[in-house]
């Protein structure tokens, strides 16, 4: 029975539109299924490579601006920016790996952070090439109806659940996981760390920036503010996953729609939606101190708490 | 060319004084680092709550901003051993996949605080404007016949020096008392420093004290010469990182010399580059010292690999 369960679910979601939801639950379902796309790309790398990054805003925003920019200085579609996006991303994943990936745990989420601050801070200054502060406005959207903008991102989801599920399950995968383990040992078996942990950088960033030429497509409007904000894209990535759960693959799934249906509630919220951060936080602790291996992960956990506890005879 | 140098050398100054603050934060980091083997990601955030301390005793009692250091310090230390009994301790002991919990759980721990103090005192920017902000020593007030001005600013240089005693303070701690000696024990060699009889959770707690202390101290210091908004805590942090990787990975020595290289670059990128690009540079001068430099991250992995 567990086997069906994805396809069940993937039909489900298939269908979901035609029964006629709300243009704002679209949306919304849009978002989950967006940041769970990031979440995955994120766990390769933080996951199953053990290489925790702070800086993804850098490969979403990166992803973004090469959509806005074709269309704004080549007047292309922006949907040409997921193809070439990849390319770009691979570039940018070599040079980040080539600087970042001597850095070892903390060094290197802390490298990724700058990483993405140093992109909001050139993304605003390259006025020329990036319209600054103004951001890209992309004037005519593909589809009024959001319906098959959802097509296209459930598309895109499903193609990476399948890639990133192939390439942990190959070589690759072992040698990612024996690198997140002990990195040392790794390299003493004959594991090319740098060269393995950058091939993870690069998975990570690319459907990374896919998202993020998606995200342009669909919003239709980016700003450096907003692409390469720290809280609300690097931050809120690392949330998705520490709360689905780290290295397993429903995990940042899971946590895309808790976090994501979290912000909407709380953003909507007159009195505490200013708050949303102070609350993202403290769930940020408290999933640290008591489920470190998020919902799916330390689900036996939650199970075990709620089950009525037997009382001795 | 006179007026050249002038510029070259007003702009060294002002980098050196900027790098005797930034050398206080990064002495917090890499005493933090050093000892817990993790960076804090929300102690830039502790000064910004260092600062709205100062700034609201300042508002509301008149405290002088250089006086509040005597009331905010201890506050922060108390602030800081707390959070580190209360948050990093029990996670220290939680297991999970990734090792970097404690690294994502100060990420959380900034994110409360920045957020709280939105809520609390709004996003505007606020200073305290002390009566002496502008005063200034001129050069050609001492050498009538001068080639060149250079002036000296008045909360700058105090600024600077406070920074400086601090640092002799805190340095005489370190080498001289027991509690001092303890600590460094515990960052070169935890276990030996337990067998040794030292309390090293009682060290931890203590380090993440002083750390705050220690930027909470240069929170006092920056804010009669800054401004001050609640996220303001992530560009120090971001300066301390680039600060502790300069100076070689929680070596406090390091440190006090990277914050000047970084007072001074900073300084000049702003300068003859442009301000806005201050942060693009000093990710440049972390790169450059990756690079070019790698002697701290060889020192990292040579602890890693031997060190236990």
């Amino acid at each position: 029975m567990k086997r069906y369960w994805p396809y069940l679910a993937l039909i489900l979601l298939a269908i979901l539109p035609l029964v006629g939801i709300s243009s704002y639950t679209m949306h919304v379902l849009i978002l989950v299924i967006m940041w769970s796309i990031i979440g995955m790309a994120w766990n390769v790398l933080g996951g199953f490579c053990g290489q925790v990054s702070f800086g993804h805003a850098a490969f979403f925003g990166v992803g973004a601006y090469t959509a806005g920019i074709l269309y704004h200085h080549l007047g292309i579609s922006a949907w040409w920016g997921m193809p070439a996006c990849v390319v770009v991303l691979i570039a940018v994943s070599l040079i980040v790996g080539y600087i970042c990936l001597r850095l070892r745990g903390a060094y290197f989420a802390l490298a990724t952070l700058a990483l993405g601050e140093v992109c909001r801070v050139a993304a605003e200054n390259m006025v020329w090439f990036t319209q600054g502060n103004l951001g890209i406005l992309i004037k005519e959207r593909t589809w009024v109806g959001k319906t098959w903008y959802y097509y296209v991102i459930l598309l895109i989801a499903v193609g990476s659940y399948i890639f990133i599920k192939r390439v942990i399950a190959s070589k690759w995968g072992y040698y990612f996981v024996a690198i997140r383990e002990d990195q040392d040992a790794a390299e003493s078996l004959g594991i090319d760390t740098t060269f393995y942990k950058t091939i993870a950088l690069c998975i990570s960033g690319v459907l990374t920036g896919i998202a993020g030429a998606f995200y342009m497509n669909y919003m239709g409007y980016i700003d450096p503010g907003i692409v390469f904000s720290l809280s609300d894209i690097s931050i809120l990535t690392v949330m998705v996953v520490m709360v689905g759960g780290v290295a397993t693959f429903g995990g940042p799934t899971m946590g895309a729609l808790i976090m994501v249906f979290l912000a909407e509630i709380v953003r909507s919220t007159p009195k505490i939606g200013a708050a949303h951060q102070t609350i993202f936080g403290i769930l940020l602790i408290l999933i640290i101190i008591f489920l470190p291996n998020g919902v799916v992960g330390d689900f036996r956990k939650i199970v075990k708490f709620f089950k009525p506890k037997r009382t001795r005879a | 060319m006179a007026a050249q140098v002038e510029l070259f050398l007003q702009t060294l100054i002002a980098g050196f004084l900027l790098g005797g603050l930034y050398a206080l934060i990064g002495l917090g980091m890499a005493l933090i680092m050093g000892v817990m083997r993790i960076i804090n990601l929300a102690h830039g955030d502790l000064m910004m709550v260092a600062m709205y301390l100062a700034y609201w005793l300042f508002t509301l009692l008149g405290v002088d901003p250089y006086i509040s250091v005597f009331v905010v310090v201890p506050l922060l230390f108390l602030f800081g051993c707390a959070l580190q009994k209360f948050l990093i301790t029990p996670v220290m002991k939680v297991e999970s996949i990734l090792p970097h919990n404690q690294v994502i759980l100060t990420v959380g721990m900034a994110m409360v605080l920045s957020n709280l103090a939105t809520v609390f005192f709004t996003g505007n920017y606020r200073s305290t404007p002390v009566n002496y902000a502008s005063n200034a020593w001129y050069l050609t007030d001492y050498w009538k016949n001068a080639p060149i001005e250079l002036s000296l600013s008045m909360p700058w240089s105090l600024s600077f020096l406070c920074a400086f005693i601090i640092t002799v303070a805190l340095w005489f701690f370190l080498t001289k008392t027991d509690t001092g000696k303890s600590i460094r024990a515990t960052a070169q060699d935890i276990d030996a420093a337990t067998l040794m009889g030292v309390n090293t959770n009682r060290m931890r707690m203590l380090t993440f004290g002083i750390g705050s202390a220690l930027v909470a101290c240069a929170g006092c210091l920056f804010i009669p010469i800054y401004y001050l908004y609640p996220a303001l805590g992530k560009q120090f942090t971001n300066i301390g990182f680039v600060i502790t990787v300069l100076g070689g990975m929680g070596s406090t020595e390091g440190a006090i010399i990277g914050g000047m290289i970084l007072g001074i670059f900073e300084s000049m990128t702003a300068t003859y580059v442009g301000m806005g690009w201050a942060p693009l540079g000093r990710f440049a001068i972390f790169v450059a010292a990756l690079v070019f430099v790698p002697g701290g991250v060889a020192s990292l992995i040579r602890r890693k690999r031997f060190g236990k």
